[in-house]
């Protein structure tokens, strides 16, 4: 499955993402040879594959590890998360201080000035788009 | 088989300056007070340097900067900056160009006024764009990260971390040139403020000032200087990844190959090791690095830490100075992996000089948890 803009099919990696997280759309790339997935985008896959495609991952991931950063203005965590898909991003998990490590969470586009995925628990009623 | 650069240059020069508080003086200031010490310490002069290795915090082409301000004209220059192993890469590029004649005296160098000029870690590492909207705070949440993961996979406790920094501080109080100095319990360490979880300030290293310069020669004339020559015996590095987001396992640095490939290079095992410096960034990175390098099975870094095994008196001797927790860390704190191993290896290191310290292990390490670099210095004895 192929999936790019218009707008945005000579542009890079990078601001293809971009493009779709301002759309309101989680997209990764996964290589048609392959069939491995690559995130945070890239001109080429781990294993050398330029033949990339768009594609909306499942949205469920795990977490892989977790810090709750403490500072006199308020707390915030960053999380990496392990999306089903096999890859990593750094992301954080909106509307609670911390999850465990393990714990199953569902990807949510923030839209707003900066656009971005964040996390939920995993069973979290979903939220309507926007920060 | 021993490898063609096992103990073919040797440190014959070695200065510090400005450890822990400096007021009033410029990192290039104090880099170049460093120098003028090292040179005393080799009787050699300013203008036998041909070779010139350098990387700082705020200095984008260090080389250059350091070039300048001391007023060389080096015929070999290389500004490498891997974060804070840069310095041990640097011994092993310096080697290359001493073994090749490229030049005949290199200096390595750094120097930093990051507590007086505001006493906060200062950094020119670049925030990566995938991380920018989450408030990635640069190093820390990484190695957050890192000790979460490790405690979650190992069982390891926020008591053994604590436990690295009690061991630190204990090598401090033998140190007259380390900043933090005086009593510190396992208690206090837990008890002191939570900054990422779980990583308190009883968990990070310092924020001080400081610079460190060595002078390397081939071994044919290391001989010819007034102190007891340090002689490189092997040097190598790895690297996975930039941002903790790439780094494959958390639990695992690079430093599983620099170790291996730089052990093989010096024709040593972990039996032969007398002294274990480990850039200690993070109280996580001594136990992952402990791991790493062999010293204990992977995961067992925690258990391996109690009982002061580490600490003054222990088993293995790790961070004699006090490391970048309890002694010194301006940034950029491999330079004085460096600057202690020399002192050890030449019987200089006063109240905490180990009984016998022919060989020394060095590993380095940047970014977030990025660079890795493992090398082996030692005395005339282990040519």
């Amino acid at each position: 499955m192929s999936d790019q803009t218009e707008s945005t099919a000579h542009a890079g990696p990078q601001q293809i993402y971009e493009a779709f997280l301002a759309e309101g759309r989680f997209m990764i790339q996964r290589s048609r040879s392959t069939g491995e997935y690559v995130f945070y985008p890239k001109v080429m896959a781990p294993s050398g594959a330029v033949d990339l495609d768009w594609v909306a991952p499942s949205g469920l991931g795990t977490i892989y590890a977790i810090t709750v950063n403490r500072r006199r203005e308020g707390a915030h965590n960053v999380a990496l998360v392990t999306l089903d898909e096999g890859v990593r991003m750094m992301t954080t998990i909106a509307g609670v201080e911390t999850l465990p490590i393990g714990a199953r969470v569902r990807a949510q586009v923030e839209t707003g000035e900066t656009p971005r995925i964040v996390f939920v628990p995993l069973g979290t009623v979903p939220q309507e788009a926007g920060a | 088989m021993t490898h063609p650069l096992r103990g073919k240059t040797a440190i014959v020069g070695m200065g510090v300056a400005g450890m822990g508080e400096a007021p009033g003086f410029s990192a290039m200031e104090l880099l170049g007070q460093s120098v003028r010490a090292a040179l005393d310490d080799a009787g050699l002069a300013l203008s036998d340097i041909d070779g010139v290795f350098a990387a700082t915090a705020s200095h984008a082409f260090a080389s250059m900067s350091v070039t300048e301000y001391l007023g060389l004209r080096p015929r070999f220059f290389d500004s490498t900056n891997i974060g804070g192993a840069s310095f041990e890469m640097h011994l092993l590029q310096a080697a290359l160009a001493l073994d090749a004649g490229l030049c005949d005296v290199a200096l390595i160098a750094y120097g930093s006024n990051q507590r007086t000029a505001g006493g906060r870690l200062v950094s020119m590492s670049e925030p990566q764009w995938h991380e920018i909207p989450y408030g990635y705070r640069h190093p820390i949440t990484a190695y957050a990260m890192a000790a979460g993961r490790h405690m979650h996979q190992y069982g390891t406790t926020r008591e053994d971390l604590a436990e690295v920094a009690v061991a630190a501080r204990a090598w401090a109080n033998l140190n007259p040139d380390a900043f933090a100095r005086g009593a510190l319990t396992r208690e206090e360490v837990l008890a002191s403020r939570m900054i990422s979880d779980p990583l308190t300030t009883g968990d990070c290293c310092l924020v001080t000032d400081g610079a460190a310069a060595c002078l390397m020669v081939r071994a044919d004339r290391a001989r010819d200087f007034p102190g007891a020559p340090v002689y490189l015996l092997g040097a190598a590095g790895a690297n996975w990844h930039r941002s903790i987001q790439a780094m494959p396992d958390l639990t695992v640095t690079a430093a599983s190959e620099s170790g291996p490939r730089a052990f093989e290079m010096a024709g040593l095992s972990r039996a032969d090791v007398d002294l274990v410096m480990l850039y200690d960034a993070f109280t996580i990175n001594t136990i992952l690095f402990l791991e790493d390098l062999g010293f204990c099975p992977k995961g067992e870094g925690g258990r391996f830490v109690r009982d002061g095994h580490i600490a003054p008196g222990g088993a293995l001797a790790v961070n004699t100075n006090g490391g970048g927790l309890s002694c010194v860390h301006p940034g950029m704190y491999g330079m004085f992996l460096i600057a202690e191993s020399v002192a050890q290896i030449r019987g200089a290191a006063g109240d905490r000089q180990l009984p016998r310290a022919d060989i020394a292990l060095l590993h380095g390490n940047g970014g977030a948890l990025s660079s890795q670099v493992t090398a082996f210095l030692g005395s005339a004895a282990t040519l």
